[in-house]
């Protein structure tokens, strides 16, 4: 299983850093927030907007790339790639795995990129911090693309896939409190913004950035990062080996 | 091992519905097998059900030696699966499909088979997106049987190709076989591809297999020669002299033709002319026709709509 799961990766990761395209695209929406938003929010929050954007942009990456991860898995079965690898003697978990570690290394490439432009703003970061927040990412961002792959093998229609993912994605993405503190919220969307796991990504992310180690906000977010990340991948196997018996 | 599929009422309904009911299957090691049928009959369903990737509602199989239900992984080690659409990413080259592949099945040294297989099936190594349709297929069969299986599947191999691209594949699957005693089997619905390719001919109609035997013995059995006379003189008369013929199995009259359905045999003509000669006729013209395997396929396919209507 490891090693098919290696090769399975290596095999995805070739193929997008090839699509290079796309790589730069998926990138320049969080980047293009950064560069255009994050001046407007320095009028509001002062001049420890980049603290608080940064960390919001960094989410809203992780929602973004994987929360669409399940887009790929729909092209590869419509062009037979998937029905062959299912019939190799590959172990069906590594053809969920490799695909789910691919969009996670990519994920922390394109965040090491928004995190330089930050920098290039005025954001600044502790290098242990900047390492637990990146590893913060690894779960959430591992879980929610086994939960895309789920979904579009569930699905199975190409042109819904996108439209629905959206729908669930930009929600999370505002209760997430990533664009602005939900701490500004009204009692009821802070509650409804709790009940979701991106929440406490965001400002476990804020805490590790301003060297909060010791905070229980980062505590809380590691813990529900990882219980996230280990019901979807539980989530996702499950789908993917019944749907590939 | 002899029998390298061997398969005993397998069947699949979908939400209640039989799309296969029930099929006994058995092929032997080094046979091409033709598996024919109408659009819709069962065909891609069994296959499916073969190379593990759908669960047979009912019935057992074994598949190169190992057994479908208990042991599908072991059944993937030694199979080769070609499915119909295709099987290739078009953003990744020839090589960098097969060299996968080839790891996944941990084929030793997986860079020179690969490399051996582009050469085998006479492909470059390019990107598969600027391949003709001809050359994915010969990828899409070279990826199929990387491993060197004992049994390779071929879901419609040849649909949508130009006629040389068709007969260039068909040239491979005889190589797959005589060089490497690979054991093919393919579903088809072009009955002349069967009829050039395969060794045996199973015929599927509604999730059941039907007829089976070679190409030449379906023909002799159920389509018959045709001969076609015209005659000058007097037409009923000619009938009836033709028709007590021990070979003659069927006369039908147009004008002043007779169609004759009669037994396959080298010495039919001469038999029909002495007739002729004995009772007085003269033909103006005569003519033998071989039946083809689309003439099988109609017959039975009316033979099963007409037992279905009564």
């Amino acid at each position: 299983m490891p090693r098919d799961t290696w090769l399975l990766f290596r095999h995805q990761l070739r193929l997008t850093l090839g699509g290079w395209f796309g790589l730069v695209f998926g990138v320049l929406q969080p980047v293009l927030n950064l560069v255009l938003f994050g001046p407007l929010l320095g009028t509001y929050l002062g001049h420890d907007s980049w603290q608080v954007f940064v960390p919001g942009v960094l989410i809203q990456l992780s929602l973004l790339s994987p929360g669409l991860a399940g887009f790929g898995i729909l092209f590869d079965a419509r062009f037979g790639v998937l029905e062959r690898l299912r019939v190799t003697p590959a172990s069906r978990l590594a053809l969920l795995l490799g695909r789910v570690l691919t969009n996670t290394v990519v994920l922390l490439g394109q965040a090491v990129l928004v995190i330089a432009v930050g920098a290039a703003f005025g954001f600044r970061v502790p290098v242990a911090g900047l390492l637990i927040g990146l590893a913060l990412l690894v779960p959430l961002a591992a879980g929610l693309a086994a939960l895309s792959y789920a979904f579009a093998l569930t699905l199975r229609r190409q042109e819904l896939f996108a439209p629905l993912s959206s729908t669930f994605v930009v929600p999370m993405l505002l209760l997430s409190g990533a664009l602005l503190p939900m701490s500004a919220a009204p009692g009821w969307l802070d509650a409804v913004s709790r009940a979701t796991p991106f929440r406490y990504g965001v400002e476990a992310l804020r805490a590790a950035f301003a060297g909060r180690y010791a905070s229980g906000t980062l505590t809380a977010g590691l813990a529900v990062s990882v219980v996230f990340a280990v019901a979807a991948l539980t989530i996702g196997t499950r789908t993917f080996t019944r749907r590939h018996s | 091992m002899d029998h390298v599929i061997e398969a005993r009422g397998l069947a699949k309904s979908f939400a209640g519905a039989d799309a296969v009911r029930g099929v006994d299957l058995t092929v032997r090691a080094g046979e091409i097998v033709g598996f024919l049928g109408p659009n819709g009959a069962g065909k891609t369903t069994t296959l499916r059900m073969l190379t593990t990737l759908l669960r047979p509602t009912a019935g057992t199989a074994t598949v190169a030696g190992h057994d479908l239900i208990a042991d599908p992984a072991g059944v993937r080690r030694r199979i080769g699966y070609v499915a119909q659409g295709g099987s290739t990413n078009p953003s990744c080259t020839a090589l960098q499909e097969l060299v996968l592949q080839a790891r996944l099945y941990r084929t030793p040294d997986a860079p020179a088979r690969s490399r051996d297989l582009l050469a085998e099936f006479d492909l470059a190594d390019r990107p598969i997106g600027s391949m003709s349709g001809g050359q994915r297929r010969r990828l899409d069969i070279a990826l199929g049987v990387v491993h060197r299986p004992a049994v390779v599947f071929l879901d419609e191999p040849t649909t949508g190709l130009d006629p040389q691209s068709r007969s260039a594949l068909w040239d491979h699957v005889r190589r797959l076989r005589d060089r490497h005693g690979t054991t093919v089997f393919l579903t088809t619905h072009y009955l002349d591809e069967a009829d050039a390719l395969c060794d045996r001919v199973l015929i599927i109609d509604r999730g059941r297999v039907v007829e089976e035997g070679s190409p030449e013995e379906l023909k002799a059995r159920l389509g018959g020669d045709v001969v076609t006379l015209e005659i000058s003189g007097d037409v009923p008369h000619a009938r009836s002299a033709l028709a007590g013929l021990a070979s003659v199995r069927e006369v039908r009259v147009t004008g002043r033709t007779l169609r004759l359905t009669v037994a396959p045999g080298d010495r039919i003509l001469i038999e029909l002319t002495r007739a002729l000669d004995a009772a007085g006729v003269e033909p103006l013209s005569i003519q033998h026709t071989r039946p083809t395997l689309d003439d099988v396929f109609l017959a039975l396919t009316d033979r099963e709509a007409a037992a279905r209507a009564a």
